[in-house]
């Protein structure tokens, strides 16, 4: 498919474009810009007058649910979902049932996904053996089926000894390792932070330092195996401010947090909203600003919606014993661009943060419009709302804490490949 | 945001936390309350307001006496009352917490009574049964137990008559309890200038200056000059692991003896919500002593029970 996409404003973070040209798209890849190239005669013209053209986004984080949680989501509903929310690249958590600890587990994961034909997958594989924390994974055959990085996800790895081990190992053949940095003694029976609010409200609190406690110790053994990190879903200010101190150092880490961590603090527990209980959890309002200014500043490299469709009945509990999650693939773009808004950054800054930082860090060539580059495209109307409501989400999971809100950008087209994945109204 | 125990007219609908309730709701539940004292003390301990009406009382968690008390509550203003242990029934057939719920509605339950060891269940059951049910929460988790704070608050205004110029002090395990939130919640709202806690720093929750008290680590120190003492049950899994080294150390230090007492005003009086732990947080000698109005805080709540359910019954 020959594609002219006209009248559209390019906006390409990493080759710092931003300036209204025609985009060319053939054979799967970007062809083009401004003048057709030679002998181009497009099968398709899509007309973005008012809209934004920019790379597909690239999201660290979505549970696609399969295999073993179909109840809660398929692949099918969560990838149509990925399309319409702008993702034509993302990567999986290991903690499915069973966990992604095993090359057939990976291949027919794959396997599904690229039958459907909407986004691109990228397992993470697990880094523990069904993620107990006592035997390290075939690593290496794990990626050579395709897995880009390794993972406990939310599994707590309490056993120090074997997380340097696995650092070691990792660092043998290059393999990056992904870390959400939570003490698991400390974090114990916790499910809020602990603050005020959870203090009136009386629920058993998550410690800000259970997170940089681990962190302290992640950092640590980077320091002596080298291995290349990649934090994920930092929550608490103090953290931001250790892994700037990292980079600085010269450390090869990463990070990243959830796009809900952007705007909602413990505040917006209410009157015990299960919805808005998430791992991590909402910190305090004082460390979401923390995160804001560590994005902006590109201490944290990317945003991702850590995508965790829940069902119904298991958000229909009391807080405590809720199922913890939020759905949250068609929810990056309109967060993403809500804090970029409401922070006066220029759009490709904050397009940056979901396209080509997640890029590098999954290290696969996506997250940019370069002539020859894969042709996964997001186009979005910056000027429009969206009001998130559970009917007009595409996935499986209603659960969001944003239900009611009305956010910036809808999405109009989706490109994966050069093919039209995703059409509103289509 | 939308308070989700008063009604559209700002009338109380459901009964879920003390925190945040208007001063008057609270005045009104406490003059209520004085006027069914007579009623307990009648021959025919019975009063009509709640004839025909259904109060279920669903309890997720064990607790004979907070129970016993609603029942009598219920059975003096003439309701039905239908006692539900959960623990050992439905939940365990692997029903929902608002499948239980759905159930009894259809069997025409006017007022659900829930204690359930989740802090919030009582809120979320409210949003689910809406306005036209009444739900009490008679203790969830370690978040509210708001008719246990009125019975608090009725006792103390019974022997002190005024809060204006008080102090007073709240002994124990603040951070697991209930019971210390909601009188911590209706001391304030009722102008207490000075409330204290104390205990050491394993059992006091993060940020618990932002309730509107004033730490103590030192029982001595927090309970000088004081008009009440308050003594917290502490839970017997409490006594010994990470929290507390034994159970005799925390009765040195933290249990009320005769000795610790003379600290407070010569007039102040001893509460505890019960069931008490003697000669773990309190010495018999104060227990049976000449202050305690342990046991007067248990008629007391009867009273204030009955006014609860019918202020809600009547709305």
């Amino acid at each position: 498919m020959k594609l002219h996409i006209k009248n559209g404003r390019l906006v390409d973070p990493k080759n710092g474009v931003d300036r209204p040209v025609d985009l060319f798209i053939a054979e799967g890849r970007v062809a083009g810009f401004g003048a057709p190239p030679k002998g181009f005669s497009a099968e398709r013209v899509i007309d973005a007058s008012g809209l934004v053209v920019a790379p597909g986004l690239v999201d660290l984080a979505a549970r696609l649910r399969e295999p073993g949680l179909e109840y809660k989501a398929t692949l099918e509903s969560e990838m149509l979902a990925a399309v319409a929310g702008g993702v034509t690249s993302l990567a999986c958590p290991p903690d499915t049932d069973p966990p992604l600890d095993e090359p057939g587990l990976v291949e027919m994961l794959k396997r599904r996904a690229a039958s459907l034909n909407l986004a691109r997958v990228y397992p993470v594989g697990a880094l523990t053996a069904k993620l107990e924390g006592e035997r390290l994974t075939e690593m290496a055959e794990l990626r050579d089926h395709g897995c880009v990085a390794f993972s406990q996800a939310d599994v707590p790895l309490p056993d120090t000894q074997l997380l340097w081990r696995a650092l070691q190992y990792a660092a043998t053949f290059g393999f990056p390792v992904w870390l959400r940095p939570q003490d698991p003694h400390v974090a114990k029976g916790g499910v809020a932070h602990d603050g005020e609010v959870a203090t009136r409200l009386g629920l058993p609190g998550i410690p800000a330092f259970a997170e940089t406690i681990a962190l302290g110790t992640i950092l640590a053994l980077v320091r002596v195996t080298g291995t290349r990190v990649h934090l994920c879903r930092l929550s608490a200010g103090d953290s931001v401010e250790m892994v700037r101190a990292a980079k600085r150092e010269g450390l090869a880490v990463t990070c990243d947090i959830a796009a809900h961590h952007l705007h909602l603090s413990d505040m917006d527990l209410g009157y015990f909203d299960s919805h808005a209980h998430v791992v991590p959890p909402f910190r305090s309002q004082r460390d979401r600003d923390r995160l804001r200014a560590g994005l902006a500043d590109g201490t944290i490299d990317a945003v991702c919606s850590d995508h965790t469709p829940v069902d119904e009945d298991a958000k229909q509990l009391p807080f405590g014993e809720s199922e913890p999650g939020t759905t949250g693939l068609e929810l990056l773009l309109p967060l993403t661009l809500k804090w970029s808004q409401e922070s006066r950054l220029p759009l490709p800054q904050a397009l940056a943060r979901v396209t080509s930082d997640p890029a590098r860090i999954l290290g696969v060539d996506a997250g940019h419009l370069a002539v020859g580059a894969p042709a996964d495209v997001c186009i979005f109307d910056p000027e429009s709302y969206v009001k998130i409501a559970s009917g007009t989400l595409r996935s499986q999971g209603k659960n969001t804490p944003f239900l009611g809100y009305e956010l910036p950008g809808v999405v109009r087209y989706t490109l994966v490949a050069g093919e039209v994945r995703y059409e509103a109204g289509g | 945001m939308h308070n989700p125990q008063l009604n559209a007219k700002g009338e109380l609908a459901h009964l879920l936390t003390l925190e945040g309730l208007p001063r008057e709701i609270i005045v009104n539940i406490l003059d209520t309350a004085a006027s069914f004292v007579g009623v307990t003390e009648r021959d025919v301990k019975k009063v009509p307001l709640l004839r025909g009406k259904s109060v279920f009382n669903l309890f997720f968690e064990n607790s004979t006496r907070t129970r016993t008390t609603f029942e009598i509550a219920a059975k003096r203003l003439s309701a039905d009352v239908i006692n539900l242990n959960i623990t050992t029934s439905s939940t365990q057939k692997g029903e929902t917490l608002l499948d239980t719920v759905d159930n009894l509605s259809a069997m025409h339950a006017d007022m659900f009574v829930v204690r359930h060891a989740q802090s919030g269940a009582p809120h979320m059951i409210a949003r689910h049964v809406g306005p036209e049910r009444h739900v009490i929460n008679a203790g969830d988790g370690r978040h509210a137990h708001p008719t246990q704070g009125l019975l608090d608050a009725y006792t103390i205004r019974h022997y002190k008559h005024d809060f204006g110029g008080l102090s007073v002090a709240i002994v124990g395990d603040i951070l697991h309890s209930r019971v210390a939130r909601s009188l911590i919640h209706v001391l304030n709202i009722l102008g207490t200038p000075d409330v204290r806690v104390i205990g050491p720093q394993t059992l006091m929750p993060a940020g618990v200056e932002s309730l509107g008290v004033r730490v103590c680590h030192d029982m001595r120190e927090g309970l000088a000059g004081v008009d009440v003492v308050v003594m917290l049950r502490l839970q017997s899994e409490r006594m010994r692991g990470p929290l507390l080294p034994s159970a005799q150390e925390f009765f040195k230090y933290y249990g009320l003896t005769p000795d610790k007492l003379a600290a407070a005003k010569p007039d102040a009086i001893v509460m505890h919500p019960g069931p008490m732990n003697r000669g773990i947080e309190i010495d018999s000698a104060v227990a049976d002593g000449p202050r305690s109005v342990i046991l007067p805080q248990v008629t007391f709540g009867i009273a204030v029970r009955m006014a609860v359910m019918s202020i809600l019954g009547g709305s």
